[in-house]
């Protein structure tokens, strides 16, 4: 393990010194509430030679996640952040940044979506990018949004994987907050991360390394009908299911310098737990808060911090709530019309099939940046002992902390 | 320098852009896509916006292009070529990565008038006031031809489209086309000019000065289209001319030194700015194109013509001042 700085950090400023650390070719990024802490920093570290990054200050979001896929496709290692209306803005180019198999990396400083306007945090943003194709990591704290900002780019370029990543971290509550971040040197950071790997491609005029090359020119993004395309959406899904399995290894390796494991999700006190929570993000915190009150009083409950969303960890979560009685799921999103939130529907799916299964209730919580202290965690625990009274959910679909 | 392109020697340079694409026949795109090409100085990456430009030159898993070339959506060919050309530059800081070796990179951003004057234009003013080395080509069919015909702020007065038809009581559009020239000269880029496929080497010298100088670079082509502007595929070239010929769409070029703006006429409009007598009545441009029949048939607009001939003669005036004539 390498030797480590303690440094006080807010989520934000521990994603600006990750990015700084790996000095990335290009940062395109347009300022938005909650995450400009994270543009303000890097443009510092660019105006004091920190950095070697070409940091394009953009007219929009749209233009960010453009200038960062044409800097991908040429090769470069690209990095943006944004928050809420910014990603909306950027929708159509996050599925061309995926689609592309471009390993750009993006924060996304979770962030109610308008209207009405509101800066505070909930996942609307980034649930509502779900199906882009992107790599999903939430975060609980400055240190994970560390830790994150430097394996993303292990992960996405992966040559099985080639995709871009997103380190989802908590608007204000982690944006905001200074904590103590244990951070790397930067030797260890660029020897983890080495060069960018380029997978070969069988182009039109040969062989040729995936990047836009004088030498060996390649068409990408060509027009792509009824013929082939369906066939190239499959090399999407292949790739997202390789990454379930090359996050654990990379990882693993990361640990090896770092001492910090993460894993594509964190269980606590789920041995025996009767009753448990699962959700993303750092209301985790507060749930392991609630859960060691609870365990207190004699009550079996437990947690699952949800790490990476996509790919979505099913076989994990089979095996850790196969046996758990009762699970409620956290969702700080709502999909308007839909039977629940994005994550409670995921659950409900895995275990449909499931012959040994919990009763699954769902909580939306915390929109707009309502708060959420532990006594409506404790509220959620006792509706899942209830169920657990009942044998059955009377009401599957809960609001947490709402006058309603 | 730019002015050593000669037909003679430019004919033995390769097409980059492969013969055997589907645009259609009479098209005047690839015809401006390759000149363009040709003036390139080496090493080169292009990206088109969303267009027929696109979708007729890349049908996976075929491709026209025998250079590096990305698409990426419509209204953001400004955008990706500044992230290319950042890639670059950072590269070259750096010394290392792929693109590290290239002392100059020609950088090449094609999109039509809907990609430009319309819905691309904040990425295009994003990317101009910013500075990035690259050359960005507006092939301007003057409607979106490639999803059917549709008015866009790059389509002339009274022209006929599937959105601004000629009807009984409205006859074609009902705005002007937006002044795009102006507009990107007013954000003081080194190197404007406008090109017709009429005049090749006229093209080719001006593509090769937009590569040359450093900071963006705007070519404004006129692109005609034979299937959205109603005139047969043979009459393309001769189309492109008299836009010119009548002054309809000026040949000049534009540098900024020491901060103003230089206005310099090519050939083509100098001959007629010397001799004001060669100038062609806007009719005889309207005249062979369909999209403009509605003018002369069932009745002559007479109204109508002479307010487009106003028109061209005002801006006309505008630019000869500018360029001190």
């Amino acid at each position: 393990m390498s030797e480590q700085r303690l440094l006080g950090l807010n989520g934000d400023e521990a994603a600006a010194y990750a990015i700084k650390q790996v000095n990335p070719d290009v940062v395109a990024a347009y300022p938005i509430t909650p995450q400009t802490i994270i543009v303000e920093r890097f443009s510092e570290y660019v105006a004091d030679g920190l950095v070697d990054t070409e940091f394009i200050a953009v007219e929009s979001e749209h233009s960010a996640m453009s200038c960062c896929i044409g800097a991908a496709a040429a090769g470069a290692r690209a990095f943006t952040a944004t928050a809420a209306n910014g990603l909306a803005l950027m929708w159509e180019m996050l599925y061309i940044a995926a689609s592309l198999r471009l390993p750009i990396v993006m924060a996304v400083v979770n962030r109610a979506l308008s209207a009405p306007i509101n800066i505070h945090n909930d996942h609307s943003d980034s649930m509502g990018a779900r199906d882009s194709g992107w790599i999903q990591i939430y975060c609980e704290n400055s240190q994970e949004v560390y830790d994150a900002c430097i394996e993303a780019w292990r992960i996405g370029e992966h040559l099985e994987v080639q995709l871009p990543v997103m380190v989802c971290l908590d608007g204000f509550t982690l944006s905001h907050t200074m904590e103590n971040v244990l951070t790397l040197s930067d030797e260890t950071v660029r020897e983890f991360i080495g060069e960018r790997p380029y997978i070969k491609v069988r182009g039109h005029l040969g062989e040729a390394e995936f990047r836009l090359d004088p030498e060996k020119p390649l068409t990408m993004g060509p027009l792509d009908l009824y013929d082939f395309y369906f066939e190239h959406k499959m090399h999407q899904i292949e790739a997202m299911e390789k990454a379930l399995r090359v996050i654990p290894e990379i990882d693993e390796e990361y640990a090896e310098v770092s001492g910090r494991s993460y894993r594509l999700l964190h269980p606590y006190m789920m041995e025996d737990a009767e009753v448990a929570l699962i959700g993303l993000g750092s209301t985790m915190g507060t749930v392991r808060h609630v859960v060691d009150r609870l365990r207190k009083r004699g009550v079996k409950a437990g947690m699952v911090k949800m790490r990476i969303f996509r790919p979505f960890p099913a076989e994990e979560l089979l095996e850790l709530l196969r046996g758990v009685e009762v699970v409620g799921v956290l969702d700080k999103a709502m999909s308007f019309g839909a039977p629940g939130g994005p994550l409670y529907e995921e659950l409900k799916t895995v275990f449909y099939d499931a012959d040994e299964k919990p009763i699954i209730v769902n909580y939306i919580y915390g929109l707009g940046g309502r708060d959420t202290p532990p006594h409506l965690i404790e509220e959620a625990f006792k509706g899942l002992l209830e169920v657990k009274r009942r044998g059955e959910a009377v009401e599957p679909l809960n609001y947490l902390g709402v006058r309603w | 320098m730019s002015s050593a392109i000669t037909l003679k020697e430019a004919v033995k340079w390769p097409d980059l852009l492969a013969s055997g694409h589907r645009l259609c026949a009479g098209c005047a795109e690839p015809i401006i896509a390759r000149l363009v090409l040709k003036a390139s100085r080496g090493a080169i990456i292009a990206t088109t916006a969303t267009g027929c430009l696109e979708v007729a030159t890349t049908i996976f898993p075929y491709s026209a292009w025998r250079i590096p070339w990305i698409h990426t959506a419509f209204e953001n060919a400004a955008a990706t070529a500044s992230g290319i050309e950042a890639a670059w530059k950072a590269m070259r800081r750096k010394g290392r990565g792929p693109l590290a070796k290239y002392e100059t990179l020609d950088i090449v951003a094609f999109a039509g008038d809907g990609g430009t004057y319309d819905i691309g234009l904040q990425a295009l003013s994003g990317a101009l006031e910013r500075g990035h080395d690259f050359t960005y080509v507006l092939v301007d069919n003057e409607a979106y031809m490639n999803t059917g015909i549709q008015r866009s702020g790059g389509t002339p007065y009274c022209a006929w489209t599937t959105t601004s038809p000629a009807g009984t009581v409205i006859p074609g559009k009902r705005e002007w086309k937006k002044p795009i020239d102006e507009i990107v000269i007013a954000h003081e880029i080194p190197y404007v000019a406008t090109v017709s496929p009429a005049y090749p080497l006229d093209l080719m010298r001006k593509a090769r000065a937009a590569f040359e100088v450093e900071g963006p670079a705007f070519i404004h082509a006129i692109s005609p289209c034979c299937r959205g502007w109603r005139f047969p595929p043979n009459r393309t070239i001769e189309v492109a001319r008299i836009a010119v010929e009548t002054c309809f769409f000026p040949l000049y070029e534009c540098r900024v030194e020491d901060g103003r703006p230089i206005y310099k006429l090519s050939p083509p409009s100098l001959a007629i700015a010397k001799k004001p007598e060669r100038k062609k009545p806007v009719e005889e441009y309207l005249r062979i194109q369909g999209r403009f029949r509605h003018l002369f048939r069932p009745e002559r607009r007479e109204d109508l013509i002479e307010r487009i001939q106003r028109w061209v003669d005002r801006r006309w005036e505008i630019l000869l001042e500018k360029a001190g004539l």
